[in-house]
């Protein structure tokens, strides 16, 4: 499997970015040299092993179902770039 | 449309009804001001971590041993990946190649014919926020109150066939999560929501045909119409020898069809990946026991169990088990007024008409169980007769008095002194000496007429009975 320009433009636009054509060719490349080496890790066989989701060891961590309120709504507001007190402000979307 | 056949699937969203969100200890609680149920979490500020909620998880576990899923030992969240501004992280956490529970199923009846529909999934997964969009700026308006509610989104096989099947697939899902007391089951408020894929299909062939996805599914109603719209729309495009295209369609409700989203809506990639931030979920066979002892019956059980011990008809048993807390309502009116079936009249007719007047649940009913007891005590003590029960049944319900208290400041209790009915009835007999002279002649179905005279005058309040007789013996 292999990579194309038109793989990268596609990656590129799901994650909103628009790079320039020979950042795209770049892109491509570098995709390229990881699943080389992927391939690498491929010829491995690991047929009956389970696959590894989290290299984490525990075991599932539960919370209570208790409320706790640790911030007030003007702090989490204020990292906002624009909002009127009451909502987060972003450009219009279309809904 | 009789050379095609319908095959339909549908995906649930269901809000748990727990007290915090799923991965942060923010309130659920609905309706409060925008932002005010928000943290570092939810709002996908960096650096933060999410940790599962244990009732959640319980939650969901219910519901798949409640329709016979299997509870997998170990289940992955997985990252769903897309931009909106109400999903703050720019994915949302979800479960993707390893659910929760599968393999499940649940029974349906529709027109008398049982089917069994096969649940491919339960998932667990995180809520999205609001937007409100600005119609005169170039602004939309973020709510994230419900960011990170949890939802549980059950996944159904192809198997239903109508839209008949459809709507009591979801009515019997509906009943089982509210009996379960997970959720809350309201439509209109979105914590129980529908997405339906509808396609056609030549009647006895195998292959499936493309398939259209339905939104805005908001009620009963709406689903049931918009499947019968797309199913005919499919069926007039094939018979013109035209495709159906695979696509997101929108239920208009003003206008009763389906519309393509078509250019709204990008093709999907989620990119799914399993998510780094959370470990692995581990049922322990102990969680799994705990869940399966704490299954109360449930609605189909009820409804079997209402036939047999109670002795009530099919279709009432159906109707008063479909509500969890109007079924509680039954059994507790019946434990203390023991007749179940003149119980069940009283509700279906009465109490039902009053709860969809005002809008109001069973369970938080202003009539209450006590009352309607009360009422029918009432009745066959001679206090009231049927119809001031029936009249003042309103009066009941909309002033919380008892039906005691409303005789009393009324002045409704029945007339059972026969000084004073014989009275009434001597007038009505000297004001109608042709009526009298015909009875006396054979005309005795003129009774009828002398007991409604009775009646009227005495505002329904005469004891029918004493009446009946008093005629009876002045006419001898
Ligand atoms: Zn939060």
């Amino acid at each position: 499997m292999s990579i194309s320009t038109d793989d990268a433009a596609k990656v590129a636009g799901l994650a909103r970015l628009n790079p320039a054509p020979e950042k795209i060719t770049q892109f491509a490349d570098q995709f390229n040299d990881i699943l080389d080496y992927m391939q690498k890790l491929n010829e491995l066989d690991t047929s009956g092993i389970e696959p590894l989701y989290t290299p984490v060891t525990h075991e599932t961590v539960f919370r209570d179902d208790e409320v706790l309120k640790e911030y007030s709504r003007e702090e989490l507001l204020g990292n906002a770039p624009e909002t009127d007190g009451n909502y987060f402000i972003v450009p219009r979307i279309v809904g | 449309m009789s050379a095609y056949e319908a095959v339909i699937g549908l995906e649930v969203h269901a809000q748990l009804r727990t007290r915090t969100k799923i991965f942060c200890s923010c309130s659920t609680e609905f309706g409060r001001e925008p932002n005010s149920n928000v943290c570092p979490v939810c709002t996908g500020m960096p650096g933060v971590l999410p940790v599962l909620n244990r009732r959640a998880v319980e939650y969901a576990v219910k519901m798949g041993l409640a329709v016979d899923c299997t509870v997998n030992p170990r289940s992955v969240f997985a990252r769903k990946n897309y931009f909106y501004p109400d999903l703050p992280k720019a994915y949302q956490i979800s479960q993707y190649e390893l659910p929760l529970a599968e393999h499940g199923r649940l029974r349906i009846a529709t027109n008398g014919d049982e089917k069994t529909i096969g649940i491919t999934r339960i998932h667990m997964e995180e809520d999205a926020g609001k937007s409100i969009h600005s119609a005169t700026e170039n602004k939309s308006f973020v709510d994230l109150n419900r960011t990170g509610v949890p939802l549980i989104e059950i996944v159904s096989e192809p198997d239903l066939r109508s839209a008949d099947e459809a709507v009591a697939y979801l009515k019997a899902l509906r009943a089982i999560l509210v009996y379960l007391e997970i959720c809350d089951g309201n439509m209109e408020e979105g914590s129980f929501r529908c997405d339906a894929n509808v396609s056609i299909r030549p009647k006895g062939a195998l292959e499936l045909g493309t398939r259209a996805e339905l939104k805005n599914l908001n009620s009963f109603r709406h689903v049931h119409k918009a499947i019968e719209y797309e199913i005919s729309r499919q069926a007039v495009l094939l018979v013109d020898g035209e495709k159906v295209t695979q696509e997101t369609r929108l239920f208009d409700v003003d206008k009763g069809i389906t519309v393509s989203m078509r250019g709204k809506e990008e093709a999907h990639d989620y990119r799914y990946f399993p998510d780094p931030d959370l470990v692995p979920l581990l049922i322990a066979p102990e969680l799994l026991a705990d869940m399966g002892r704490s299954i109360p019956e449930l609605p189909q059980a009820r409804e079997a169990r209402f036939i047999t011990e109670y002795g009530l008809p099919e279709a009432a048993a159906q109707t008063l088990t479909a509500e969890k807390d109007l079924a509680d309502y039954f059994e507790a009116a019946t434990r203390l007024y023991p007749e179940p079936q003149k119980v069940s009249n009283w509700i279906l007719s009465d109490l039902l008409r009053e709860l969809n007047q005002a809008k109001t649940a069973a369970v938080d009913s202003p009539l209450t169980p006590e009352h309607l007891a009360e009422l029918l005590g009432m009745i066959d003590s001679g206090q009231i007769s049927s119809r001031i029960a029936k009249q003042i049944f309103p009066d009941v319900f909309t002033t919380k008095a008892s039906p005691q208290e409303i005789v009393e400041r009324k002045g409704l209790a029945q007339i059972s002194d026969t000084g004073t009915l014989e009275a009434v009835v001597d007038s009505i007999l000297t004001a109608n000496p042709k009526e009298v002279e015909a009875f006396k002649s054979g005309k005795t179905k003129l009774m009828g007429f002398f007991v409604g005279q009775v009646m009227r005058q005495t505002k329904g309040q005469a004891n029918p009975d004493l009446v009946n007789k008093l005629i009876m013996e002045k006419l001898q």
